[in-house]
């Protein structure tokens, strides 16, 4: 068939995506690839992610994780995506250490939400504890704390252009490396 | 009208759940409580992350925090670099700003305000409005769009990237940059640079009022259903400049109720505290702001697009205000309140935008050298708003003797339409959902409505949805009526 020669038989390369407590500045990074995120669809689909609707991870190549763990339905996701991905890759200043969310871990998590739930005069009024809300961790954790972790890129976002490196080099089976260049936090 | 926040007996109903609530920026879920014959009881969006983050920046010198600020949000960094520095201008004791300054934190800001709103529209939800709320699961996304409208999706993809591109211009990168600093910003725009974007942006103009017509031509499929659909008549609230036009950047806090009349107008926003007060709900993270004369249940606003061209008397650009003009009849004389007209509203803006933008560029003084504001004694106190892409954002700080941070207040634009997006989704319930076996679809409308108030719950950082949707409608005597998935 003629089909063959233009489109590769081999099956899409499918991607997850999460924000775990992150701020989805590491996902407006991968969406910085701009117009090559019309040439990574051809060889590549979504699985659950923000930008879609799939709502529940299903067996995929790749998860990158955005975020660090600060309560139970994080811990949850970022089991359910790391029983589900061939390989996670922990994206992202907040996903490796916490990033700025984990300032909070020198506190108590308890005080913290006490000093938050007054109203613009001062006054207390009730901490939100409805069953809805998922259990809050007493501190923001690391991926790799609660996961195995199989690739880190670094950055507070990592640029698009590291994403993309990285994406082509997994997608393509080498093993992922940034030059220096692409190597920074900020 | 049957109150949707809160079931009278929630123990006897069934519970259905949406989450994690997709294709909007960051984390939320709704649940829903029905009886026996899938009336609806009870309808909440919850948000349910919890940040700390005015609580963990206390001890922080004050310079640091409109760079640390940035990261509560990665869709909207410049809104918050520039809140949270308009604030520490007060508080480091600086006088005006240089008009080269003012004019390149203003081409930051519309630059911003292009990218997030392409963003929204053509990434997140475009694919409802051009597929069908509910069409193929699979294909409901930007990747779809891009296969069924190739041009359309590349100029939505382009358009973002050139606002990104404004923004690495100015602040060094496009995500969590630098550039506004108290007092001013930190570098001159170069002129190659200014000429690069001069060059490219008549396009990104004429695309915008593309987008504006494509808005207009769905609305124009079925006007009552894009005018009704999510209907919450809501209090108004945004910034105007002196004679009343819309500012994105500065100026006074206007409202005005649901039928257009006056509520305040040319409000001292350091004094926000005098106009606003925050209520606080078990079931949600998220704060619930109304306007303090009105009390909690008559004072709940919105803000953002829909808002804001609403309250202004005039967008001060040729080619938006007559889009404006086009939207305001659109309501024959009345506000506009349905939620899908966030979107319209919300390309108007977009336009308006470019054209600021392209006014700047073509302005001498963008490419000045005089960067920095005379400064003065210290002051303890500062507060700084603007018009973010999703509304009026509050940074409101204190600074002791040592520089650090002591006290710190946020009200993030979406806080400001927790009511009304709540009102909204109750209003899709009770109008499409109630009553009718639960479909996939059907649940998607709920989303379509949360959607076009484009909200930002990255603003606050947490994940939430762990469990396929599945969702089951039992009946009194425990029979399964029908069930519905979702994911
Ligand atoms: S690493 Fe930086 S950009 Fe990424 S989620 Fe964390 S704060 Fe946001």
């Amino acid at each position: 068939m003629s089909e063959s020669a233009e489109t590769p038989a081999l099956p899409k390369v499918r991607i997850a995506t999460t924000s775990l407590a992150g701020c989805f500045g590491c996902h407006m990074s991968f969406l910085d690839i701009d117009e090559r995120i019309l040439d990574l669809m051809k060889i590549a689909e979504f699985d659950r992610s923000p930008i879609t609707d799939i709502k529940h991870c299903s067996p995929c190549d790749i998860a990158l994780i955005e975020g660090g763990v600060c309560n139970a339905e994080n811990a949850h996701v970022l089991r359910e995506m790391r029983a589900n991905a061939k390989i996670l890759v922990a994206i992202g200043a907040c996903a490796i250490n916490g990033g700025l969310p984990a300032m909070r871990n020198r506190l108590d998590v308890g005080d913290i939400l006490n000093e938050v739930y007054r109203d613009l005069d001062g006054v207390q009024s009730h901490v939100p504890n409805d069953p809805e809300l998922p259990l809050l961790f007493d501190k923001v954790y690391p991926v790799n704390e609660v996961v195995r972790v199989d690739y880190f890129i670094p950055g507070c976002p990592p640029s698009a252009d590291a994403i993309w490196k990285y994406l082509n080099d997994l997608i393509l089976g080498r093993m992922p490396r940034l030059d220096h260049s692409l190597l920074h936090y900020d | 009208m049957l109150n949707l926040e809160t079931a009278q007996s929630p123990q006897k109903l069934r519970r259905v759940a949406i989450e994690p609530v997709s294709r909007v920026e960051g984390h939320g879920k709704v649940t829903i409580l029905l009886d026996a014959e899938n009336r609806i009881h009870q309808v909440r969006l919850h948000i349910v992350e919890f940040r700390g983050f005015e609580v963990f920046i206390q001890g922080r010198p004050y310079w640091e925090v409109p760079i640390a600020v940035q990261r509560l949000c990665g869709i909207c960094p410049v809104s918050h670099l520039i809140a949270a520095t308009k604030a520490m201008d007060v508080i480091a004791g600086f006088g005006p700003l240089t008009p080269t300054a003012e004019k390149l934190r203003r081409l930051l800001h519309y630059g911003q305000i292009v990218q997030s709103h392409a963003l929204h529209f053509f990434h997140l939800s475009s694919p409802d409005l051009l597929f069908g709320f509910e069409s193929e699961v699979a294909k409901r996304n930007i990747i779809g769009v891009a296969a069924a409208f190739p041009d359309l999706a590349k100029q939505g993809v382009l358009t973002r990237k050139f606002g990104q591109e404004i923004i690495a211009h100015i602040a060094g990168k496009r995500i969590h940059g630098t550039g506004v600093i108290p007092g001013g910003v930190n570098k001159p725009l170069s002129v190659a640079d200014r000429d690069s974007m001069r060059a490219g942006i008549d396009q990104i103009v004429d695309w915008s009022k593309a987008a504006v017509g494509l808005v207009i031509q769905l609305h124009e499929t079925n006007p009552d259903f894009y005018r009704t659909f999510g209907e919450s008549r809501a209090n108004m609230m945004g910034l105007v400049d002196r004679r009343g036009a819309l500012d994105f950047y500065h100026g006074g806090l206007r409202a005005r109720d649901a039928d257009g009349g006056p509520i305040f107008d040319q409000i001292d926003y350091a004094t926000y505290r005098n106009v606003l007060q925050e209520d606080v709900k078990n079931w949600s993270y998220m704060k619930f702001p109304h306007i303090k004369t009105l009390g909690a249940d008559k004072g709940w606003y919105r803000v953002g697009p829909l808002a804001r061209v609403q309250v202004c008397d005039v967008m001060p650009t040729p080619l938006a205000e007559a889009e404006r003009r086009t939207f305001l009849n659109a309501g024959g004389g009345k506000p506009l309140h349905g939620a899908l007209m966030y979107h319209w509203a919300r390309m108007i803006e977009m336009l308006h935008s470019a054209e600021l933008a392209r006014e700047l560029l073509d302005d001498p003084d963008i490419v000045g050298t005089d960067l920095m504001a005379d400064k003065g004694p210290r002051r303890e106190e500062g507060v700084g708003v603007i018009e973010a892409p999703r509304g009026t954002l509050f940074h409101h700080y204190r600074a002791d003797d040592n520089d650090l941070v002591s006290y710190c207040n946020l009200i993030v634009s979406t806080t400001n339409n927790n009511q009304a997006m709540n009102e909204s989704i109750r209003a899709v319930a009770s109008r499409y959902l109630s009553g009718r076996e639960l479909t996939e679809g059907l649940l998607n409308h709920i989303e379509v409505a949360i959607r076009a108030y484009d909200p930002c719950l990255s603003c606050a950082t947490h994940a939430l949805g762990q469990m396929p949707l599945e969702v089951d409608l039992i009946d009194a005597d425990g029979t399964l009526v029908s069930r519905a998935r979702k994911g």
